[in-house]
């Protein structure tokens, strides 16, 4: 009852201050609200910019201990998302809240179910739900199962019929060798039959006295290995209950150290200066792991006698002999750092992912693979296979990827820490715990730039990259992006080598004294709305608001996407309808670009608002005309100016009103 | 408690947002049923503290100890994660009312002993003394090998853990293990390489 009363005047509170006016400026509010909010639970003080905080709605009952703040087993995780329901990951089990109305969600179903860290998706009338510590039960039973081995114990994913949500019905468990950490599901253009999901286990690998065949021991030892390896399982969408292990690909096989980005500065300058002077006094150099090294006097002597000794000489090295050396120097070196032959010992190279996301429309998954990022070609989708690989000494552990919508870039999140250390304080460096931006042409990933949350967080808020998504405005790649107590950062990866944050929610810490976990877990978009996984105080739910960085029409262009589910590593292509509002989100764009000349612009949008008042035949003519206006206005003559596949200023203005003439085209079939 | 909750609601009202459905918990909720910690919990928490201290030695000595940048960057972060750790263990035990030892970089630091107890992969004392007294390349390949060893212990530990009835049911208890093993076998990974490369180098 008290609750209640509290809650109207919360809400009339809020009601009042709903006039305050839209801030436009494109200057961050300095000083930064995120420091220094007062520290609470449930009563936190808050900081929004460009963001307005639509509900909070606490844990249901049975997933909340109100005498501990963030007890461990209570935890709230990942989300997905069907229909009007989000579906809330707990360590506990699992929240179905009804989002219809996003300002007050209804639980509609919370089921017990214990196993961190309840990692869930969803496709069609199925729930996927990740098991992976060792007190999850294939019961669901809260004891825990305290024998070392136990056919009790569940590790790997469980499958529920979710036909009806309220009522979900237990179908099968899937048990892997290291349990599940977190699952990818991937559907297949081509096998339509079948879903199928990747599993990612990072905890240790149980006893094959509790799931035949596990093994540990490297695959030297035991080809069988459940290490250096991922696992696939297939459902079949008929028969759900045959759900079962498919492959078990070892994608990081022969995985050589790629060219790395972040070695120390002073060790790349070093290695540079001392490489040019040995080339400049004739000295042997060669490029190993992406840095020139010049080659000791032991390398060239042996290998220049050798070739002496091979046309059957004696003596001294001839000039020739020295063009021979110079000639294969790469190619000895690169035997040398890649033999082809395996050394002892297990391989290098990671042994499992932390999580992969999957791009099924252009056929690649980036995987967050230990101290490697990999693209993969999954158009065999039981059969994904790495095409690429990067790592980088500034990422601890690469822990989740995102692509932007056209493919042409990824972005890699590190976890340093694992998600319960404060890795954002104003000690910790800007490019550890951070996410990482890299460019995609064909199978090579380029570094681009770090993006860490820009706000320093007190020591007593874990803090660092994690989860989130694409926020689809037309045109721009901006994404929204949890950081636990660090909070919700929206930010502008359009031009991969500058992201730059343009809105931003946070809390002040859970304690002032001392560390208690909490914070967004995941922040993603779904049909117009930021639904953010708090993982002590329980869903958030927010609303973009206008600012300099995006338009009205760029939110309502946004919120024209609508998915029927949504599983965040399962990346949609996100496409938009013909629409009014869509053209004019690229106006606002080339507005704030300066791309096109004020009044073209402004004629463009009174054409615009002309046509939309017109309808049939006279629509699509008026619509038609600003097309081909616009299409003549794109051809300005500009040299194309392209760097690492972006482009860039003029260039990109005109390929955005290129954009917009197919947008007005569209309209203009629309009408017809 | 509500009192100052209404006063809050009144002042921060503006800055903050809509439609809280629920005020400050209530009251406690029965946890029955739940499984609980048990002594190797204890002891792996606890035993991390030691073997961390020594890692956060060892890793210290890069700079006065002519590590090349690379190895300093490494070292670095190796500081910066097992200091959070050790503090992370240290809550874990005091919350539970648990003997918590000290940072003592010669090993675990048990009452009642006369000698801090090696955890596994830990230096002896003359493995630290030779690190101590390698400078420049030699203390890179030391660290490197010494580290892996130091690692490799770590690892070991977890092993024992789950390898102990009832251990980990606890959530933090399992998380540290995981993140711990996660965590080693990507730093030995690339320390793995790094030794390899610094072997090549000097061929």
């Amino acid at each position: 009852m008290k609750s209640q009363t509290l809650f109207a005047i919360a809400a009339l509170s809020v009601a009042a201050c709903a006039t305050t006016k839209v801030n436009m400026s494109t200057m961050a509010p300095s000083p930064d609200p995120r420091v220094g909010l007062r520290a609470g639970w449930m009563d936190a003080a808050e900081a929004a910019w460009n963001i307005h905080l639509v509900s909070t709605t606490p844990p249901s009952p049975d997933f909340i201990n109100r005498s501990t703040p963030c007890d461990f087993q209570f935890i709230n995780s990942d989300m997905s998302f069907t229909g009007p329901y989000v579906i809330q990951g707990n360590f506990s089990g699992v929240q179905v809240w009804d989002i219809t109305n996003p300002k007050a969600p209804r639980l509609h179903k919370a089921f017990v179910c214990p196993g961190s860290q309840s990692d869930v998706s969803v496709y069609r009338k199925l729930l996927f739900v990740s098991g992976e510590a060792l007190n999850g039960r294939i019961d669901c039973g809260v004891q825990g199962v305290m024998d070392t081995v136990s056919h009790d114990r569940l590790r790997g994913i469980r499958i529920f019929d979710i036909t009806d949500i309220a009522n979900p019905r237990h179908i099968t468990d899937v048990q892997t060798c290291r349990g599940s950490h977190t699952h990818t599901v991937v559907t297949s253009p081509s096998d339509t039959a079948n879903v199928y999901i990747y599993v990612s286990g990072s905890a240790p690998v149980r006893s094959p006295n509790e799931l035949a065949g596990c093994s540990g021991a490297p695959p030297d030892s035991n080809p069988n290995s459940a290490l250096f390896r991922i696992e696939v399982i297939q459902v079949p969408l008929a028969h759900p209950e045959q759900a079962r292990i498919v492959n078990s690909p070892r994608i990081f096989q022969d995985l050589v150290a790629p060219a790395h980005h972040g070695e120390a500065p002073e060790d790349i300058a070093a290695a540079a200066k001392a490489a040019a002077e040995a080339r400049a006094s004739g000295g042997f150099t060669a490029t190993r792991n992406g840095v020139e090294v010049v080659l000791g006097p032991r390398f060239v002597t042996f290998r220049l006698d050798s070739i002496v000794k091979a046309r059957g000489g004696t003596g001294t090295p001839t000039a020739a002999d020295t063009a021979t050396l110079r000639a294969n120097t790469q190619n000895i070196v690169d035997l040398i750092v890649n033999p082809p032959s395996r050394r002892p010992g297990p391989p290098p190279g990671p042994t499992q992912c932390h999580d992969i996301t999957v791009y099924p429309a252009i056929g690649l998954a980036g995987g967050a693979c230990g101290g490697y990022g990999l693209l993969l070609d999954i158009r065999d989708v039981a059969n994904p296979k790495r095409i690429g690989a990067v790592a980088d000494s500034n990422f601890s552990f690469w822990h989740s990827a995102t692509f932007n919508n056209d493919g042409t870039k990824v972005l890699f999140t590190d976890e340093w820490g694992g998600g319960l250390q404060p890795r954002c304080r104003v000690t910790d460096k800007p490019e550890w715990g951070a996410d990482a931006i890299f460019t995609i042409a064909g199978a090579t990933m380029t570094f681009q730039s770090y993006y860490k949350l820009p706000a320093p967080q007190t020591p007593n808020e874990n803090c660092v990259a994690h989860n989130g998504t694409l926020i689809p405005i037309p045109g721009r790649d901006i994404m929204v992006q949890g950081w636990y107590q660090g909070g919700i950062s929206i930010f502008d990866w359009t031009d991969p080598a500058h992201p730059r944050e343009i809105a931003f929610f946070d809390r002040g810490p859970m304690d002032s004294t001392k560390l208690v976990g909490a914070g967004s877990w995941s922040a993603y978009w779904y049909n117009g709305y930021i639904v953010s996984s708090e993982i002590a105080r329980g869903l958030d739910i927010f609303e973009l608001q206008p600012s300099g960085f995006i338009s009205q029409n760029e939110i309502d262009a946004a919120k024209l996407v609508h998915f029927e589910y949504l599983n965040a590593q399962d990346q949609p292509k996100l496409v938009w309808p013909a629409s009014f509002v869509v053209a004019r989100a690229y106006l606002d764009q080339l507005a704030r670009s300066n791309g096109l000349a004020p009044g073209k612009l402004a004629a463009a949008r009174s054409s615009l608002a002309r046509a939309e008042k017109l309808s049939g035949p006279a629509r699509h003519d008026a619509l038609a005309q600003l097309a081909t206006q616009l299409k003549s206005d794109s051809q300005g003559g500009a040299p194309q100016l392209v760097v690492n596949g972006q482009e860039q200023g003029r260039a990109a203005d005109l390929a955005k009103v290129r954009t917009l003439v197919t947008a007005v085209a569209d309209l203009a079939d629309a009408a017809r | 408690m509500k009192t100052t909750f209404l006063v809050i609601i009144a002042t921060a009202a503006c800055a903050s947002a809509a439609g809280r459905q629920e005020t400050l918990p209530p009251a406690a909720k029965a946890d029955g049923g739940r499984p609980s910690y048990t002594s190797a919990d204890v002891h792996f928490v606890a035993g991390m503290i030691g073997h961390h201290a020594q890692a956060i030695q060892m890793a210290g000595w890069a700079p006065s100890h002519g590590a090349s940048p690379a190895m300093r960057v490494l070292c670095e972060r190796i500081v910066v994660a097992q200091t959070d750790e050790i503090a992370f263990a240290q809550r874990w035990l005091r919350e539970r009312n648990e003997v918590v030892p000290p940072a003592d970089p010669r090993g675990h630091v048990m009452p009642g002993m006369d000698h801090p107890m090696l955890m596994p992969g830990m230096l002896t004392p003359e493995q630290m003394a030779q690190l101590d007294a390698a400078r420049g390349r030699e203390f890179d390949r030391l660290f490197l090998t010494f580290m892996i060893q130091h690692h490799q212990g770590a690892l070991t530990m977890v092993a024992q853990l789950l390898a102990a009835p009832g251990a980990a049911q606890d959530g933090p208890v399992f998380r540290f293990a995981a993140d711990v093993n996660a965590d080693q076998t990507t730093e030995i990974d690339r320390m793995t390489r790094m030794l390899d490369d610094f072997k090549r180098s000097a061929q």
